[in-house]
C-alpha cells in the first residue's frame, strides 16, 4: 500500500458513502461494544476488536457501529463484547479471543444464532443451549 | 503486566478519556534502543496524594465499581518499567490534567514487544466522546528517521463518526499506510 494522503482518504470515504446510500439499512443497525478497561486490554481486547473489524469488513456488513467502553465489570471473563442486533437478545460475550470474535460475526451478527458457550450475560438462562 | 507496550499505552490513554479529557496529545517515538511515549491530557487530574495512591495496585477511586479494591493501569506500567530498566515521569494537577512521559528500554530482554501500533492508533481515536486527540509517531534507526501525525478532528471531518465499520476500516487503512511507509522510506 502506498502512503495515503488526506485527499485519498476523502475520496475513498465518498465512494463508500455512495455505496452505502444505495442500500436500505434503516433501523437494522447492529451495535458492538468492546470492553477496553485494564482487564479487557490485558486479556486481549485490542486484538478482539481488530479481528471483529476485519471480519465485519470481510462479510461486507457496513451497518455495524463499534464502540469502546471501559470495564463492564466482568473482569473474570475478559475480553468482553456486547452485541445488540435487531431480532436477537442483547448479549454480552466473554472470553472473546480471535476465534470467538470471528464466530460472533458469522454466527450471531450474520446468521442470528447465539455463540452459546461464550454468553456471559443478558439472555435468560433457558434460551441458551447448554 | 500487559502483553505488549502498545497495550500498556492504550490502557493509559483510556485513563485520559475516562478523566474527561478535552484534548489528548500522544507521542510514540521509537528508535532501535528505546520507545518513548508521551501522554498529556487536560482531564480532571489528580492531587498529589491521589497521584501517589494511583501507583498502588490496591487503590482505586472506587467511583466506577464500588466494590472493587484494585486499580492496575499505572501499576502495570510501573511493574513493566522496573523489571526492564525503563523510566517514567508523571505529573498531575487537580482540575488541570495529567502528563506522563515514559521511556521503555527496548534493549532489555524482558521488555515486552512494542506490539501492534496500527491498532493502538486507530483504537485511541475511537473511544466515545468529543475529545480531541493528536498522535505523533516517529521511527528512527541508523539509516534515517521519519514521522507522521494523526489528528482525530481531521479524521472525523473526513470520515464522519469514527464508529462504523466502514469509517473504522478506512481509518485503519490510512494509519496502516502511514506506518508501512514509515519503515520503508529509507531502507
Amino acid at each position: 500500500m502506498s502512503k495515503m494522503t488526506l485527499e485519498d482518504l476523502r475520496k475513498l470515504r465518498e465512494a463508500k458513502k455512495l455505496e452505502a446510500s444505495q442500500r436500505d439499512t434503516e433501523g437494522k443497525e447492529t451495535l458492538v461494544i468492546v470492553g477496553m478497561g485494564t482487564c479487557g486490554i490485558a486479556a486481549g481486547a485490542k486484538e478482539a476488536l481488530d479481528v471483529m473489524l476485519e471480519e465485519l469488513k470481510k462479510v461486507g456488513n457496513d451497518n455495524v457501529i463499534i464502540r469502546q467502553a471501559g470495564c463492564m465489570g466482568l473482569c473474570h471473563v475478559e475480553p468482553t463484547i456486547e452485541v445488540r442486533t435487531p431480532g436477537m437478545p442483547d448479549t454480552i460475550y466473554g472470553k472473546v479471543d480471535a476465534k470467538v470474535a470471528k464466530e460472533i460475526v458469522h454466527q450471531h451478527i450474520v446468521d442470528g444464532q447465539l455463540v452459546n458457550e461464550h454468553v456471559y450475560d443478558k439472555p435468560a438462562a433457558d434460551i441458551i443451549k447448554q | 503486566m500487559h502483553f505488549s507496550l502498545s497495550d500498556c499505552v492504550l490502557d493509559l490513554v483510556q485513563n485520559s478519556i475516562e478523566a474527561d479529557a478535552g484534548k489528548v496529545l500522544l507521542s510514540l517515538n521509537q528508535t532501535t534502543e528505546s520507545f518513548k511515549v508521551g501522554i498529556k491530557d487536560d482531564g480532571c487530574g489528580m492531587s498529589e496524594a491521589e497521584l501517589k495512591m494511583a501507583t498502588d495496585p490496591f487503590y482505586t477511586d472506587g467511583k466506577k465499581h464500588i466494590h472493587r479494591k484494585v486499580g492496575l493501569g499505572l501499576p502495570f506500567l510501573i511493574q513493566t518499567l522496573s523489571m526492564t530498566d525503563g523510566n517514567f515521569d508523571i505529573s498531575s494537577e487537580k482540575g488541570k490534567g495529567t502528563s506522563i512521559d515514559i521511556e521503555f528500554n527496548l534493549k532489555n530482554i524482558d521488555t515486552p514487544p512494542v506490539g501492534d501500533i496500527i491498532s493502538l492508533l486507530y483504537q485511541v481515536m475511537c473511544f466515545e466522546g468529543s475529545y480531541g486527540m493528536s498522535a505523533e509517531r516517529s521511527y528512527a534507526d541508523d539509516k534515517g528517521s521519519d514521522s507522521y501525525t494523526v489528528n482525530r478532528k481531521e479524521m472525523q471531518d473526513i470520515l464522519g463518526d469514527l464508529n462504523s465499520v466502514s469509517s473504522l476500516s478506512l481509518l485503519r487503512d490510512f494509519i496502516t499506510s502511514q506506518e508501512e511507509e514509515l519503515k520503508t522510506d529509507w531502507s
